[in-house]
């Protein structure tokens, strides 16, 4: 059992609607993979099956071999699952630095949060991720202030600080600049190094930048999957995308 | 500064009141303290608890239970006989013991705010059905109490005055005064207890929590744990403070638990400045005086006044008066009257507007 994530036959159904329909999807160690789709694919709620947010209605899903059925969503991310959403959700009350703190604390039970302190080597390590997401010279006002892309990227620098196995990304360039979108991609690929990755994008020209493998999600089920070259040439993908009338009425 | 201010209440003070008017500015300053403990879950945390009369009033009633028993051996409290009760219920017999009612006067409502809390919290209710689930509370609390005469005198209350404490009669100037200082001692002692949560890395967890609580979820926090604990240290708190305000008042009765005296604490942290503790301690004080003040004087007007200025609270100042002097009000107030703001460096710089904004960010952050 070597496969970061492995999702099984999974099911979730809202009231007889299907959001994920038997879906099967497995990822290895180190691997950065980016899922399209359509509206209405599944995605999120792809994320939310492994996040705990939501329980699968039938199937599993397992992360490094663990069942994560029933664990709530504080237990799945302290072993090892990092979470990005699609709209930046940073406290924006609290400045960068506070933000990443919160996030890089390595005891998040109550009390070593409450008499512990970070230590020098951790003020360190906040500092330079500061540096790396662009931040050090914003690192004390508050995050209410940041832009949008400085958003998005504090949101993915607090993601990093968790030190997560499995970094889930979901529309990192959404409402970015190209050029903010290009750094993103760097900054992605550079992760994809020491980390597994699972991006959910629209931006076809960033996936295309930052994609090995692409899977294609449709009406809560895997399509297919392959290069970026592979799955834009399958006629199946490019029916869902292109799409039929009828399509477009259920996205 | 606080260390300073303090010192004014307790040794120039004293000077200029007389010992009665010190009876009820040390009353302000025990709601003072509850007003920290809302404060906390309410200002930093984002619970609106309309409950806290529950714990303010149970501190009260564990001193009061233990006043109510100076009595010579076998006696028991005079008012038990009017129900034709003989002997003391079984509950009552530990508050004997003075070590084990100062214990109880905050460990029985962190207690109680504790299991309040972990039942809600961990069941993720939160908003405003947990709000009406305070309230709930604190109106079935209140009925426990109004009408159980025969075992803790219901409506009429437990009355302090004539009992013993400090070496003296508590209704007594010498007493009261100490109690004057006692209160201003503990008020500082919540505040620094209150700073001292909110100033680091939990205090800004509770921001966060307030904020965003599924975010704090996926960062691998638990927010139940959290809000538990800060939940029952703000009973605890108020528990202090209702045995403080108990005895300098004389009576502790289930009025205490009044939906509109509950709503009421809501209301001095909201004037003086939620999630500054200052701003707490500053509604409290302010509310209160200016009760006194115009209930003196016009008690019909009062509740319409104290209506008026949640409103204005509300609307025009919604971070309170703290809040609002720390976004700049003062330089508001003098570009009404036609003044420029202060100048204190290059115009080129302070003319760039992006500049301007950042640094007010800047100061705000410092002050």
């Amino acid at each position: 059992m070597n496969k970061i994530l492995d999702i099984q036959d999974v099911t979730v159904s809202f009231d007889g609607f299907k959001a994920l329909n038997d879906l099967n999807f497995s990822m290895e160690p180190g691997e950065l993979r980016v899922i399209i789709g359509p509206n209405g694919a599944g995605k999120t709620t792809f994320l939310d099956v492994i996040t705990g947010k939501v329980q699968p209605t039938t199937g599993r899903a397992l992360f490094k071999g663990r069942n994560l059925r029933n664990l709530p969503e504080h237990k799945i991310s302290r072993l090892g699952v990092g979470r990005k959403f699609q709209t930046p959700r940073v406290y924006l009350n609290l400045t960068p630095r506070e933000n990443l703190e919160l996030s890089y604390n390595r005891h998040k039970n109550l009390f070593a949060t409450l008499l512990g302190k970070p230590s020098k080597g951790d003020r360190e390590e906040i500092a330079q991720l500061l540096a790396i997401i662009g931040l050090a010279a914003k690192a004390n006002i508050p995050a209410s202030v940041l832009s949008h892309g400085e958003k998005q990227w504090l949101e993915i620098g607090m993601l990093v600080a968790q030190s997560p196995d499995l970094l889930l990304v979901d529309e990192p360039v959404a409402g970015m600049t190209d050029e903010e979108t290009e750094r993103t991609g760097q900054l992605l690929i550079s992760l994809a190094e020491t980390h597994s990755i699972i991006v959910i994008e629209h931006d076809m020209e960033f996936v295309r930048q930052i994609a090995r493998q692409v899977t294609v999600l449709h009406q809560g089920s895997v399509l297919c999957e392959g290069t970026m070259d592979e799955v834009q040439n399958d006629p199946r993908v490019i029916e869902v995308y292109l799409g039929e009338p009828q399509e477009e009425v259920t996205a | 500064m606080v260390g300073a201010i303090a010192l004014v209440f307790l040794v120039i003070v004293p000077l200029i009141l007389p010992v009665s008017r010190l009876q009820i500015l040390g009353r302000f300053l025990s709601l003072a303290i509850v007003a920290l403990g809302i404060d906390l879950v309410w200002g930093y945390t984002g619970l609106l608890s309309l409950g806290h009369g529950i714990f303010f009033a149970l501190g009260g009633y564990a001193l009061a239970m233990n006043l109510s028993l100076q009595l010579p051996e076998g006696q028991i409290p005079e008012f038990f006989s009017l129900y034709g009760v003989e002997k003391l219920p079984w509950f009552w017999a530990p508050f004997n013991s003075f070590p084990f009612t100062l214990l109880a006067i905050f460990v029985i409502p962190a207690a109680i705010a504790g299991l309040l809390g972990y039942v809600v919290f961990r069941n993720r209710i939160r908003g405003v059905y947990f709000s009406i689930l305070t309230q709930a509370a604190l109106v079935v609390f209140f009925n426990l109490f109004n009408g159980q005469q025969k075992l803790i005198n219901g409506t009429n209350g437990l009355k302090t005055a004539s009992a013993e404490l400090f070496g003296g009669q508590v209704g007594s100037p010498d007493v009261q005064f100490k109690l004057y200082m006692l209160t201003i001692v503990l008020l500082v002692g919540a505040y620094v207890l209150c700073r001292w949560l909110t100033g680091g890395r939990f205090g800004r967890l509770l921001v966060a929590i307030r904020d965003d609580e599924p975010r704090v979820r996926f960062s691998g926090y638990d927010p139940t744990a959290f809000k538990v604990l800060v939940f029952a240290v703000s009973g605890a708190i108020a528990g202090i403070a209702g045995a403080l305000y108990t005895v300098q008042s004389g009576i502790v009765s289930p009025q205490y638990m009044d939906i509109a005296f509950s709503i009421e604490m809501v209301i001095w942290v909201a004037v003086g400045g939620r999630a500054t503790l200052v701003g707490a301690v500053l509604g409290a004080l302010l509310v209160n005086w200016a009760r006194v003040l115009l209930s003196e004087r016009f008690p019909e007007v009062w509740l319409f006044f104290q209506g008026a200025l949640f409103l204005i609270v509300v609307t025009v100042l919604p971070d309170g008066i703290i809040g609002w002097f720390r976004s700049g009000g003062v330089n508001q107030v003098r570009s009404l009257l036609g003044m420029a703001p202060p100048v204190s460096t290059f115009p080129a710089v302070d003319l760039n507007e992006e500049i301007q904004r950042e640094r007010e960010i800047v100061q705000q952050k410092d002050s």
